[in-house]
């Protein structure tokens, strides 16, 4: 698994993908905290306006990551190559996602001054911010394991990027305030509670306030075990497509 | 004496032993019973049309794809039972010699060695043993994606020869090559099938004569031939005296060879 896992990393970064992702990643986390998201006018020493948007900016790029993890394997026919080379086929799963996981934490990484120039600026609460950025790499393995499992069913990347955002998007839809005020308009209480807790944006808030439920990480954790699970049986039942 | 007789019992040793392959895609049989059984030392050419089912039975012995039906063995391991363990017996050259189009000759290859098993030094050497095997020592540093094609096609092998494998699966070894690189193919190959196990395919007729020892053809799923080159050759009626060879695939694929020749000899005995 460990070789897989490096060559996916490396070839990040032999491309201009990683340099193209990381620049329109920082670019945008820094537009949305401070322009958009008015860090320094809420005069508060937290980054609430960096994690609220990142769900959001997570949407339209981590799908530009995960739509390459297996359909560009089918368009240029090293599936076949990969399979057939004795690595059993959850360490192939699991080898890519684990690179694409660890390429979306450096980002997150360097968002790390951030913090920095809060701390700086302030005084945060460091605790609340270690669960922030948990939360948030947790969010990005769940949408990678969601995309990825995507990836898997398509040789057609821009097909993979395009479905990818759509059912991220419902995940995260289902679990915006904004949303459930107009379901609670029609829909029983229970049900409501029902569908947001389906949502990755319910989880994600609950962590990014500094609580660390258990609850919540299995949820991302847990999610990722089966979208993974379901990325083997796909990719054994469709490698030849 | 004990030596000579120890060397044929290798020599006669089945290494790839394919019973009943079949493989169905909805519908429609791609591959429907074949039996291959190659030694040591054989060197067996894969003929047939386009869509005969070449690739679907090379992608079941390789273990890339999984049979409808049919058992599969490599040096005497199940493949459908042990595959990790029946995958590292074989070398696969995929049809258009797939790579990382990003990754330079060198990075490629030492991937394949670290899958392999090769630790760092072994790897390094693997590595430096191939490259000078299939002679990739001018490209080494440039990436996949720019090389010629038949510096591809050379890499592939390359990938495929890593482990010194005792069967090697080959699709379309010489396809996009110039006649020199065949040549140097060609003889690599003949070399390497005296203690090995070597299927290839082909669409290149002369090439069976050059290299294979034995020679399949297989039509719409089936064998309809299975012999030497020779034998092969002599299918062809004795009126046929240029591309004997490719008569015969002729008559054998479509029938429509057979049917000019049994009217030529019609005609002759009128």
């Amino acid at each position: 698994m460990s070789i897989v896992f490096r060559r996916e990393f490396r070839a990040y970064f032999a491309t201009p993908l990683a340099a193209v992702f990381l620049v329109i990643f920082l670019f945008l986390a820094g537009l949305f905290t401070f322009n958009i998201g008015g860090l320094y006018e809420r005069d508060q020493a937290d980054l609430r306006p960096f994690f609220q948007y990142v769900p959001w900016l997570f949407l339209l790029i981590l799908p530009a990551i995960s739509m390459r993890l297996w359909a560009e394997e089918r368009r240029t026919g090293t599936i076949e190559l990969l399979v057939t080379l004795p690595f059993a086929l959850s360490d192939l799963v699991l080898g890519k996602f684990l690179a694409a996981w660890a390429f979306s934490i450096v980002a997150v990484l360097l968002t790390v001054p951030f913090w920095i120039t809060l701390s700086w600026l302030g005084d945060p609460d460091h605790g609340a911010l270690v669960s922030g950025y948990l939360a948030t790499v947790l969010l990005a393995g769940f949408m990678l394991s969601v995309g990825a499992l995507i990836s898997a069913w398509t040789k057609n990347q821009v097909i993979a990027f395009v479905l990818s955002v759509a059912v991220l998007f419902i995940t995260l839809l289902l679990g915006y305030p904004a949303t459930l005020d107009v379901a609670r308009t029609f829909a029983s209480k229970g049900v409501i509670e029902a569908l947001a807790s389906t949502s990755a944006l319910t989880h994600f808030d609950a962590l990014m306030r500094g609580v660390v439920d258990l609850r919540d990480v299995l949820y991302f954790v847990g999610g990722m075990i089966v979208f993974l699970w379901l990325n083997t049986a796909v990719i054994d039942w469709k490698k030849s497509d | 004496m004990a030596k000579v007789v120890e060397n044929s019992a290798r020599a006669a040793e089945e290494l790839l032993v394919a019973t009943g392959l079949e493989k169905r895609f909805g519908d429609t049989y791609a591959v429907r019973g074949i039996d291959l059984r190659v030694r040591a030392g054989e060197v067996l050419g894969f003929l047939g049309p386009n869509g005969a089912g070449k690739s679907t039975s090379m992608r079941m012995v390789t273990g890339f794809l999984e049979p409808t039906a049919g058992a599969i063995s490599l040096c005497g391991i199940n493949l459908l039972t042990h595959p990790i363990e029946a995958k590292r017996t074989i070398g696969y050259l995929p049809e258009g010699a797939p790579a990382y189009p990003e990754m330079t000759v060198e990075e490629f290859l030492t991937f394949v060695a670290e899958a392999r098993g090769y630790a760092r030094r072994d790897a390094r050497d693997r590595v430096e043993r191939v490259i000078e095997r299939v002679h990739l020592q001018g490209v080494r540093r440039k990436s996949f994606e720019t090389l010629s094609k038949g510096y591809k096609r050379r890499t592939g092998l390359a990938q495929a020869l890593m482990h010194d494998p005792r069967v090697l699966i080959l699709d379309e070894p010489t396809d996009g090559l110039d006649p020199n690189q065949k040549h140097e193919v060609r003889t690599l190959i003949r070399e390497l099938g005296r203690d090995r196990a070597v299927v290839l395919s082909t669409h290149i007729l002369e090439e069976v004569e050059a290299v294979c020892t034995r020679a399949i053809i297989i039509n719409q799923g089936t064998v309809v031939f299975d012999g030497t080159p020779t034998e092969m050759e002599s299918k062809a009626p004795a009126n046929i005296t240029k591309n004997r060879m490719d008569h015969v695939f002729r008559m054998l694929t479509t029938g429509e060879g057979e049917r000019r020749a049994t009217r030529r000899t019609k005609g002759s005995t009128r």
